[in-house]
């Protein structure tokens, strides 16, 4: 059973005990109220449901954490309203004593709580107000705690003859601490030395698996194609590209931005043709259908300097500034003359001219026979 | 053309060696060192025209190198050479002192231009250095504290941008209707302005942006 975030009252007990039940959770909502009413069996009940299941963990962040008070403040009336009908008729006089264990029970549930992994880890790495936060946490639990069981032999009529126990119990219970003190320090050392032990090895093990899977994968294929230098550049600055974007890079998402998406197209033409591609890029931006066109472009241009001009390597440079984008593709390859290319080729006139010009940005060729082609893009930036 | 003393600082003996056959006859390669302390120290026996430094080293890197032998007063000069294409690394490496940087995957002939370039006491920079200072130069809206070394000029910009277009010295030389040795004088300004200025948004920039 897990507690859900999204959509609780309290905790999200009733509603993951529903889930679990396949049940209306506003069933479950009612009965942890009306048996809190009649003797705080109730509450109990719910504190220790909630120590004992672990909150469902979320990805988004948003608004599922939210918690809708409307309803903490609906079913509070109601319990208030029964609560109040079962004074007034008596009903709930035989159930004076588990009170106290409610408020017990909310105390040590505070406490658990403290002892929860994720939550502590979650207030110590914040400021030193959460720190603070913490320990009145912690005192407010110890307070509850304290209260329900002298509650409960106040009520049971035997706070009198316990208080000499429990002074008894107090100094045992003392002894005992100093005496396992040291120990138990030593343990929790230990405990956290394993931890990071633990963690490092972990951590070991992800490096490990990523050389495996990548690098000892990538030198074995190398060995393979020894006899095909091609297919082994090829390799190998695929390999270089991964290492480095794994080392180096914070994850990009290539759909967002402008730079990330031309080196993606650049990385993807270099693998299909074998044929280095250089990316420098200088500034950068958000996408829009003007600049996912000139990548278009820009990517279609990368392809013909890879098949066609038999060029060793491609270099492209793209220059964001404030007003517009640029991009420029160029090889030391062996050229063309624009007006040669036959009418029905879709390469050029199409898919960078074409392009380039429906979405209002510009297209240039540069090119001369023996000099190699550079293809200059330009699209006005609407983004920010 | 008289043949240029090189000292190879490296901690891969296989890259040294590499580079080594690759060189052209041009270049003579007096000496190898592996890690900080032994660089230094055959840098001041050996006297070497260029020194080809690694970025990444044993005992604080290239700029540990740098920072020891340019205080002694040295007249050496120094090409970096790295793997890294980190924006950090190669801006540090220049402020440092370096003049120039290409990455390893430079091919043996472009390296032997390059080292000749160096030795004559210009700037190698390479298309993916360019985009850096470029960049570098172009993210701020504060004004400039020092305007003559704190921003390049109309005419270093479209250099920089040539080279980071791929174009070699005399490509762009043509390009622009103006001589190599002009493209070069452009070039050493803007490694002047790279290593002088004191824009702090350049480290700011370099470290903040830790992308390839």
């Amino acid at each position: 059973m897990l507690r859900p975030r999204a959509g609780r009252v309290v905790a999200g007990v009733a509603q993951g005990a529903a889930a679990q039940l396949r049940l209306d959770p506003v069933v479950l909502r009612l009965a942890f109220v009306l048996l809190t009413i009649l003797d705080g069996v109730g509450v109990v009940a719910y504190a220790a449901l909630w120590m004992f299941t672990a909150t469902q963990q979320i990805e988004h962040h948003d608004r599922a954490g939210s918690r809708d008070w409307g309803q903490v403040a609906a079913y509070g009336l109601l319990g208030f309203a029964f609560g109040a009908l079962a004074l007034v008729s008596g009903a709930a006089a035989g159930g004076l004593a588990m009170w106290p264990i409610a408020v017990g029970g909310i105390g040590s549930l505070i406490l658990w709580q403290q002892a929860d992994p994720g939550l502590r880890q979650k207030w110590m790495t914040s400021t030193v107000g959460r720190v603070r936060a913490t320990w009145v946490r912690s005192g407010i639990g110890l307070l509850l705690v304290g209260v329900g069981v002298i509650g409960f032999l106040a009520a049971q009529d035997q706070l009198a003859q316990a208080s000499t126990g429990l002074v008894f119990t107090g100094v045992v219970l003392g002894g005992v601490a100093l005496i396992a003190a040291p120990w138990l320090a030593g343990l929790w050392r230990e405990l956290q030395k394993e931890r990071t032990e633990r963690i490092r090895q972990e951590e070991r093990a992800e490096v490990a698996a990523h050389v495996h899977d990548s690098v000892l994968h990538t030198l074995t294929l190398i060995q393979r194609a020894a006899h095909d230098p091609r297919e082994v550049t090829r390799l190998a600055r695929s390999q270089e590209r991964d290492l480095r974007n794994w080392l180096y890079m914070p994850k990009q998402d290539a759909d967002a931005t402008l730079a990330a998406a031309v080196r993606r197209a650049a990385a993807e033409e270099e693998d299909a043709h074998g044929v280095p591609i250089e990316i420098v890029c200088v500034g950068d931006c958000d996408l829009d259908d003007g600049l996912r066109a000139m990548v278009h472009a820009a990517r279609q241009a990368m392809v013909n300097a890879a098949k066609y001009s038999e060029s060793s390597v491609v270099s492209v440079y793209l220059e964001v500034e404030p007003g517009e984008a640029t991009v420029f593709v160029r090889d030391r390859g062996k050229g063309f003359v624009l007006d040669d290319v036959p009418g029905d080729r879709m390469g050029i006139r199409q898919s960078i001219i074409g392009r380039m010009e429906r979405f209002g940005g510009t297209a240039r060729v540069k090119t001369a026979q023996g000099e190699g082609t550079e293809i200059m893009l330009t699209m006005k930036r609407t983004t920010g | 053309m008289k043949t240029v003393r090189v000292l190879i600082v490296d901690d891969h003996r296989l890259f040294r060696s590499g580079v080594r056959a690759e060189l052209g006859p041009s270049i003579q390669v007096v000496g190898e060192a592996e890690d900080v302390e032994t660089a230094v120290a055959t840098i001041a026996e050996l006297q070497p025209d260029v020194v080809l430094l690694d970025v990444h080293m044993p005992g604080g890197g290239g700029v540990e190198v740098l920072r020891r032998v340019l205080t002694a007063g040295a007249q050496v000069r120094f090409l970096a050479l790295s793997v890294s294409d980190a924006a950090e690394d190669v801006i540090g490496v220049i402020r440092g002192g370096a003049r120039g940087y290409v990455t390893k995957t430079i091919s043996g002939a472009e390296l032997t231009d390059a080292i000749s370039r160096v030795a004559d006491g210009d700037a190698v920079f390479s298309p993916r250095l360019a985009g850096f200072v470029l960049d570098a130069f172009a993210s701020t809206e504060a004004p400039p504290i020092d305007p003559e070394l704190d921003s390049l000029t109309q005419r270093e910009r479209e250099v920089l941008r040539l080279i980071a277009r791929g174009y070699a010295y005399k490509e762009i030389a043509k390009e622009l209707f103006i001589s190599v040795k002009t493209v070069e004088t452009h070039v050493s300004s803007v490694l002047r302005k790279l290593q002088l200025s004191n824009r702090h948004e350049l480290s700011r920039w370099a470290t903040a942006r830790r992308l390839v």
